[in-house]
């Protein structure tokens, strides 16, 4: 472990440690974790949008304070000393939205509190902070909650643009194009509905795989 | 009584956890291959819910809503301890998954030996502690009413992870495209039961 | 130290406690003022928006002065009145805050808000309402004319009704249907129905959201069972309305009487 703290801070193993989660080892598409609770936020694009900040601070914090205690913390409690991290960080955060983005978190509603429960922070703290310096698992943290808030990122653009004709609320496609007003075009719906969260998912999945495959 | 049947029919089919609101996707998607394992969790996650919903019910109501400790003293009845509701929640999931083991280990070995995997699995089931977000905004009047919803959401859950692992050992022999095998065909295949589980919105009982 | 001993845990676990006590509440305190008047803000706003103003919100650089300005220049008078048609003291703000504890009482108990807006001259009459969605609890804010019958605006909100169906009572194309109908027929309440299409031209009926249908009858049930409430009232002041503009032609040779 001597050997991390003698590297430069952005060493080619820090930048991996970081930038894996983005893409090769992408959490929600590769480790398949963390799905539960974000999906239902990703109608529209800004709810998604804080919600991926929501969960970037936590596990990055979350990443750091255990990284921190490692070894102070008992092995027979180890789980609930983790939670208790968790879950004092999310309560933070879900006390600043509620005070400083009130609408936005009248949408997260109880899915705040969820991001104590997904699967993203607990795996990474299990396998990440608890064994390396504070330094990497920070980097980790970073990353991973990043690769997490990319995936909710564009399905809430994707389900807003298709969905709603808007991107973060605001009006994409012209009032022209629809057919109440003599156009040809409609909104689908369908891309609102919670399921459609799980299909995009799953053609996300669909692309990443085979772009790795080829 | 009435009231009781329809929450418990509600909260299986209307509000299931999975299809209706995604609680509980990681340990679904990855305990979902065969109906013996599901069986197995989905069990566990019945009994779990059904003790720590009602106690977090019990802690919701005497605790930790704006007011609620006015039953001590009326002196008390401005404190509002809301905002401890995430922690106080988990603290007792996992408190109560960690004496469940406990228990079981000691006085029903033959199930720890099904269930024994699993359990701990369950603290973090977003499930367990998704059904006891859920609490408030539910406004259920009764403790009664609050175990209904928590048997009624197992019962949800263990149905949409048996029914996933029944059609994920069929789909095997079927011929899925190369990229979409695995985890990107159980997000679909979920999400077009979640389709078919919106034509259950709109029953009365 | 034995990093496992029970007297090691013990302490560790205490200490933690203590730490993310004393921060959360900290943090908890720091907000809280922040986090009511935010909730407040949003209540005034949705008052403010059934009547057509407050409606730049969104693009003024303070939100609250805005909305508290706007909501003391048009809101003129506030009070409660009771299900048998009384005007009770109560702070309709404050019930209004906690409505659904209001409705949770038995009817005879209930005081209930009634926030009167004065737009160039003509009064509004705000009737805040309280019901339960498809999935959680919906809400709105109906104003009404001074016949206390024609919905001059109202404003829908909800919890969590299904984003792209239910959800869409919160679209104007929704809420400006209700504009112009009427709660009353001659002296009977009527109350909004919901249609599922057919409408149009219909005064006490407006189109349910398509794939919305049972968000729509909530809300017909919402808007049905809270003004009931104000029933009384609502009789007593088209009363009296029709018994003042009687009074007023008669007074008039009284008036002249006096002068002399």
């Amino acid at each position: 472990m001597n050997n991390t703290e003698k590297e430069p801070l952005f060493s080619a193993k820090n930048r991996n440690i970081f930038l894996s989660p983005l893409g090769s080892n992408n959490p929600i598409t590769i480790q398949i974790l963390g799905i539960c609770s974000a999906l239902a936020v990703t109608a529209k694009l800004k709810p998604a949008f804080v919600m991926a900040l929501s969960v970037i601070a936590v596990t990055t914090m979350a990443n750091l304070i255990v990284s921190l205690l490692r070894n102070t913390i008992p092995a027979r409690i180890r789980i609930i000393v983790q939670l208790v991290v968790v879950a004092a960080l999310v309560i933070l955060v879900d006390q600043i939205l509620k005070a400083y983005v009130y609408d936005v978190s009248k949408q997260l509603s109880v899915y705040v509190g969820l991001i104590i429960t997904n699967c993203i922070i607990m795996g990474r703290l299990e396998a990440f902070a608890l064994a390396n310096n504070p330094w990497p698992s920070f980097l980790d943290g970073i990353g991973n909650g990043l690769g997490y808030g990319l995936i909710l990122i564009i399905l809430g653009f994707v389900r807003e643009l298709f969905g709603a004709g808007s991107i973060w609320g605001v009006k994409i496609i012209p009032d022209s194009w629809y057919i109440s007003n003599g156009g040809f075009y409609s909104d689908n719906g369908l891309m609102l509905l919670p399921p459609m969260a799980l299909i995009c998912v799953g053609i996300i999945i669909w692309i990443t795989n085979s772009k790795k495959k080829a | 009584m009435e009231n009781i049947l329809s929450i418990f029919i509600r909260s299986i089919f209307v509000d299931n956890m999975v299809f209706a609101f995604f609680f509980g996707m990681c340990s679904y998607i990855a305990v979902s291959k065969t109906v013996k394992t599901a069986m197995g969790l989905g069990i566990a996650v019945i009994f779990v819910m059904l003790i720590t919903v009602p106690v977090n019910y019990l802690l919701l109501k005497y605790v930790l809503s704006p007011g609620a400790l006015s039953w001590i003293s009326p002196e008390y009845a401005h404190i509002d301890l809301d905002f401890l509701r995430y922690i106080v929640f988990i603290a007792v999931i996992a408190s109560i998954v960690q004496l469940v083991e406990m228990i079981i280990e000691r006085f029903a070995p033959a199930l720890y030996n099904q269930l024994g995997i699993f359990l701990p699995l369950i603290a973090v089931n977003c499930a367990i502690m998704g059904a006891s977000l859920f609490l408030p905004e539910r406004e259920y009047a009764n403790i009664g009413e609050a175990a209904t919803f928590a048997f009624g959401s197992g019962i949800g859950w263990w149905l949409a992870i048996i029914m996933m692992a029944a059609i994920r050992e069929k789909i095997t022999y079927s011929n899925v495209p190369l990229p979409l095998k695995g985890v990107g065909i159980t997000f679909i295949i979920t999400g077009l039961m979640g389709i078919a589980f919106m034509s259950f919105l709109g029953i009365q009982i | 130290m034995n990093k496992n001993s029970n007297k090691y845990i013990i302490t560790y676990t205490s200490v933690m406690v203590i730490i993310v006590a004393a921060v959360l509440s900290f943090a908890a305190l720091q907000l809280k003022d922040r986090q009511a008047s935010n909730v407040r803000m949003e209540k005034m706003g949705d008052i403010l928006r059934s009547i057509g103003k407050g409606e730049e919100a969104n693009s003024v650089k303070d939100k609250f002065v805005y909305i508290t300005e706007e909501y003391d220049s048009y809101i003129s008078n506030t009070y409660t009145v009771t299900p048998d048609g009384n005007v009770s003291n109560g702070d309709a703000f404050e019930i209004l805050l906690n409505l659904k504890a209001e409705y949770d009482k038995p009817e005879s108990g209930r005081n209930l808000p009634v926030f009167e807006g004065t737009v160039d001259g003509k009064k509004y009459y705000i009737l805040p309402t309280w019901g339960s969605g498809l999935w959680g609890p919906v809400w709105g804010y109906v104003a009404l004319e001074e016949d206390w019958s024609t919905i001059y605006g109202i404003i829908l909100d909800h919890a969590s009704e299904t984003p792209g169906l239910g959800a869409e009572i919160t679209t104007p194309a929704f809420q400006n249907q209700f504009k112009g109908k009427q709660i009353y027929s001659g002296d009977r309440f009527v109350g909004i129905t919901v249609l599922k299409g057919g409408a149009e031209g219909n005064a006490h009926a407006v189109d349910a959201i398509s794939g919305g249908t049972i968000t729509s009858r909530a809300i017909e049930t919402m808007l049905a069972n809270c003004l009931k409430n104000y029933g009384e009232y609502i009789a007593k002041q088209r009363h009296e309305e029709i018994a003042v503009s009687v009074n007023e032609i008669e007074s008039e040779p009284l008036n002249t009487n006096e002068d002399e």
